[in-house]
């Protein structure tokens, strides 16, 4: 008992110490936002308005206030959770992060399984047979899928299994054409189709899926092998490993139980930062699926200079960021047997 | 009501924004009578054209869900396709208009049993609460009303329900073609006024989402930053009945992923495509590409008179003479579109565009050069928007190896298109760049209006000329017919070749591809996709 209420002391001051992080970041954010070129008022009253319109526009951006004023007002609203007013989509910024996160997250989190599923038994088999031809694929694959650009992969595989041979739907965004989104709960449309009961929708939704998830999958196997693979060559050259052998225990047991258990530190820390890293960078490959995700709303809106689009993508991204650590430091405490044995 | 049986009572379906269409499983090849998919690359961002921050795709709601009071005819093109023609003015939501003697008073009859989709009848004062808002609410809508000349609601009366009178302070050609262009909408006051507030009197949050009409089409769906779907309005009176019962507009930014899917079949339409793809695509079995030259409007290189050699017209002459036509027309425009180069060194007709005089001649383009005092030539930016990179940028590379040839070394600046506004067009500050300025109202003097005048948004090159700001201003308002009008124009386009700040490269196309399923595309000077037109072949 007194163990659970002092992990969750521990998990709350971590949560406390975000604050200041999340604070900062705010503040730069704001700043940056605010420096940089271009004037939206300008380019949101359009192309053929007047020195009159422009500055009406701007009033009611609220530019035309000094800088303290703005970030007063902005944080005002922020407490009331309001995230302003994204003008290049002309919605509201919390409506859009609501709609476009869970896209983009299914397609990372997609991906992220399928890379993990296949990295780790790639760069673990890799590590236990060095230098045959599972290595050698091991070692093609990863240099593939660093070397290859995702926009390329996207294509290339849009190409072959869309353009030519006709097995991918085509690739327009989430769901085919006439299919209806089921209603949204978690906004993943795999499980809200799993939670309506509606395989239809949920088959094609995977099927939209496919392409993009392999795509982003290529890219992000890299790291994850290559980090499994040196990791678990080490952990089979430490000497725990090989008191563990000399002791007798069975060379499964050895490689389960001992190896890879302690190599799957490195890995998830591994992970951690590919996800984080992936969930914006994965604009190109929403570009190319027309995939209504987070990573092309922020580009677009950094393209214009929408402030309210910038700062609350900004925001959400460090809330995502601030949960992600946490949740890899109690994987952490799940996996590591030394911080196990301590609890 | 199920899915599967909402197919068949579809035409019978009334549908608001929260009623969804729940169609479950209709391949777009098999719903070719009924539902056509077109995409763009660009994302609506409103659903009323009126607000400001509205963006250019947005206005196809504008032109496919509401009416105004007039319209244009058809013309068919050299070529067989088709365009709207600006030189018809024809009905729309009015039956009949009377302009008097003097020509500052238009009389607009409405329709007898034109409807809003609610069912409500389209009257007079809708017709003043709707251009009121326009002059009203500034921004975009505004100024375009004031190239009309309708500045403020006292110019619009109401005489009775079906009758509605604008006045002019003065007589001006471009009054009626000036109604019919996408924003003078006519929308359902009632319900507008339902929802507005003290703080939104035009109820501009409303209708951003929620269009409130009498047009051919309403919006069954809008999921901001992925589709939109049309649904027809059958009782729509303001034209022929439009050939498909759904159109689905579907944002797909990558431009590779639209090629892929029109030259599949996948989808009907694939509106503004590049030209290289316009060029490729024509040769593919199955699709069908309609290139358009695009009225009014030159794709041009400039010279700021600000910049200090630019201000000798010989050195402005010199660059005319030294640019590489035909290679830009080539490698930029992928000769898509009507060359502006290589015409006679005299004006003797007044089409616009025409062709300037000049060529590629780096001899004379030299003299030029020495004539000025600039034999050694000297450094300038080149600048252009990186929005327009798929044609500015090979055109900059060319007008670059162009200008090495006399001196004139550049270096190329991309601006990105946020900022291009407020450095090109408001503060006019780029000493050479690539411009694409078009009007939608298709008179020379309206273009010269526009980039010739001291001050005005797309002359970002400072040029300033007393006789030309006098034949603009004569001209502006001034009837085709009037006997000073063609001589007029005739002295803008010499003063304009003669004294070229705006260089003319050609004219470009509006490009759009379509699948074998799909007839009656019309070209429109807004550049959206008109879908009333659309029919399934």
């Amino acid at each position: 008992m007194t163990a659970a209420l002092e992990k969750l002391r521990k998990v709350a001051l971590r949560l406390l110490q975000a604050v200041p992080t999340v604070f900062g970041i705010l503040v730069v954010c704001f700043l940056l936002t605010r420096a940089l070129p271009g004037d939206p008022a300008a380019y949101f009253a359009g192309d053929m308005a007047d020195a009159e319109s422009i500055e009406e526009v701007r009033r009611t951006m609220g530019l035309d206030q000094s800088l303290p004023m703005q970030f007063v007002s902005y944080l005002k609203d922020l407490a009331q959770g309001n995230l302003g007013m994204a003008i290049s989509t002309g919605q509201p910024v919390t409506a859009e992060l609501a709609n476009r996160l869970p896209a983009s997250l299914e397609l990372t989190l997609g991906a992220l399984v399928l890379s993990f599923l296949i990295a780790v038994p790639l760069g673990v088999l890799a590590a236990t047979r060095p230098n045959t031809w599972i290595d050698h694929l091991c070692r093609f694959l990863v240099t593939a899928g660093v070397s290859l650009p995702t926009f390329f992969t996207g294509l290339a595989l849009m190409y072959v299994f869309y353009y030519l041979l006709d097995w991918a739907p085509a690739p327009m965004g989430r769901l085919d054409l006439m299919f209806l989104p089921p209603e949204p709960i978690t906004g993943f449309l795999t499980i809200d189709a799993i939670i309506a009961g509606d395989w239809e929708v949920l088959r094609a939704a995977l099927a939209q899926l496919a392409l993009p998830t392999i795509t982003l999958a290529l890219f992000t196997l890299a790291p994850i092998a290559r980090m499994t693979r040196a990791a678990m060559l080490q952990a089979i050259a430490s000497e725990f490993v090989r008191t563990a052998r000399a002791a007798g225990l069975s060379g499964r047991r050895v490689l389960v139980t001992y190896a890879f258990r302690n190599a799957l530190l490195p890995v998830v820390t591994t992970l951690g930062m590919v996800f984080s890293f992936v969930l914006g960078a994965n604009v190109l490959v929403e570009k190319v699926f027309a995939w209504p995700g987070i990573g092309s709303f922020a580009v677009e809106a950094l393209v214009v200079s929408d402030y309210a689009a910038v700062q609350g993508f900004v925001l959400s991204m460090a809330l995502l960021f601030v949960a992600l650590n946490l949740l890899i430091d109690v994987i952490y405490t799940l996996i590591d047997p030394r911080v196990g044995e301590e609890a | 009501m199920n899915r599967r049986n909402f197919l068949k009572g579809a035409t019978s379906l009334t549908v608001g924004a929260s009623l969804l269409p729940l169609f479950k499983s209709l391949p777009a090849a098999a719903a070719n009578n009924e539902t056509a998919v077109v995409v763009i690359g660009g994302t609506i961002n409103s659903l009323d054209i009126h607000r400001s921050g509205t963006n250019r795709d947005s206005y196809q709601v504008a032109i496919n869900c509401y009416d105004r009071l007039v319209s244009f005819g058809t013309k068919q093109m050299p070529d067989g396709s088709l365009s709207y023609d600006y030189d018809n003015v024809q009905p729309e939501l009015a039956e009949s208009w009377e302009i008097s003697e003097d020509g500052t008073e238009m009389l607009f009859t409405i329709k007898e049993g034109a409807t809003f989709w609610d069912g409500k009848p389209v009257t007079a004062h809708d017709v003043k609460w709707s251009l009121d808002r326009a002059v009203s609410l500034g921004g975009f809508p505004t100024v375009q009303m004031k190239a009309g000349r309708l500045v403020s609601p006292d110019q619009f009366q109401v005489v009775d329900d079906r009758t509605f009178r604008i006045t002019l302070p003065f007589a001006s050609k471009l009054a009626l073609p000036d109604l019919a262009t996408p924003i003078p909408i006519v929308i359902n006051s009632e319900v507008a006024k339902a929802h507005a507030t003290p703080d939104d009197p035009w109820a501009t949050e409303y209708l951003h989402r929620n269009p409130a009409g009498s047009g051919a089409y309403k919006v069954a769906r809008w999921d901001a930053g992925q589709q939109l779907v049309y649904e027809r309005n059958d009782n729509w009176s303001g034209g022929r009945v439009p050939g498909f019962q759904r159109v689905i507009l579907r944002e797909v930014p990558a431009q590779s992923t639209r090629r892929a899917l029109i030259e599949r079949g996948s989808v009907h339409a694939s509106v503004n495509i590049p030209n290289k793809d316009a060029k490729e695509l024509a040769s593919k079995p199955g699709v069908k590409v309609v290139s358009t030259p695009i009225e009014n409007c030159i794709y041009s290189l400039c010279t700021n008179v600000d910049f200090e050699p630019f201000k000798d017209k010989r050195v402005r002459q010199a660059i005319a003479w030294a640019i590489p036509y035909q290679k830009i027309f080539e490698q930029a425009a992928y000769e898509q579109g009507i060359p502006m180069w290589g015409g006679t060194s005299t004006v003797d007709n007044i089409q616009w565009p025409q062709k300037s005089p000049y060529n590629q001649n780096i001899e004379k383009a030299r003299a030029l050069m020495a004539e000025a005092g600039y034999a050694d030539g000297f450094e300038v930016p080149l600048s252009f928007n990186l929005s327009h990179a798929d044609w500015a940028e090979p055109a900059a590379l060319q007008i670059q190896q162009g200008l090495a040839e006399i001196g004139i070394r550049t270096t190329i600046e991309k601006i990105p298109g946020a900022n291009w506004r407020t450095i090109a067009l408001v503060e006019k500050k780029l000493p050479l760049h690539l411009e694409n300025f078009g009007g939608w109202l298709n008179t020379p003097d309206y273009y010269f209006f526009w980039a010739y005048i001291k001050g005005n948004l797309f002359n970002s090159y400072n040029y300033d000329n007393p006789e030309m700001a006098k034949l603009v201003e004569d001209t502006l308002d001034m009837a085709v017919d009037h006997p000073d009008y063609a001589p007029n124009v005739t002295r803008m386009i010499e003063l304009a070749f003669d004294e070229i700040p705006r260089i003319p490269l050609w004219q470009p196309t509006l490009n759009v591809a379509f699948n074998d399923k799909v007839e009656g595309y019309e070209y429109w000077f807004h550049r959206q996709m008109d879908i009333r037109a659309l029919k399934p072949v």
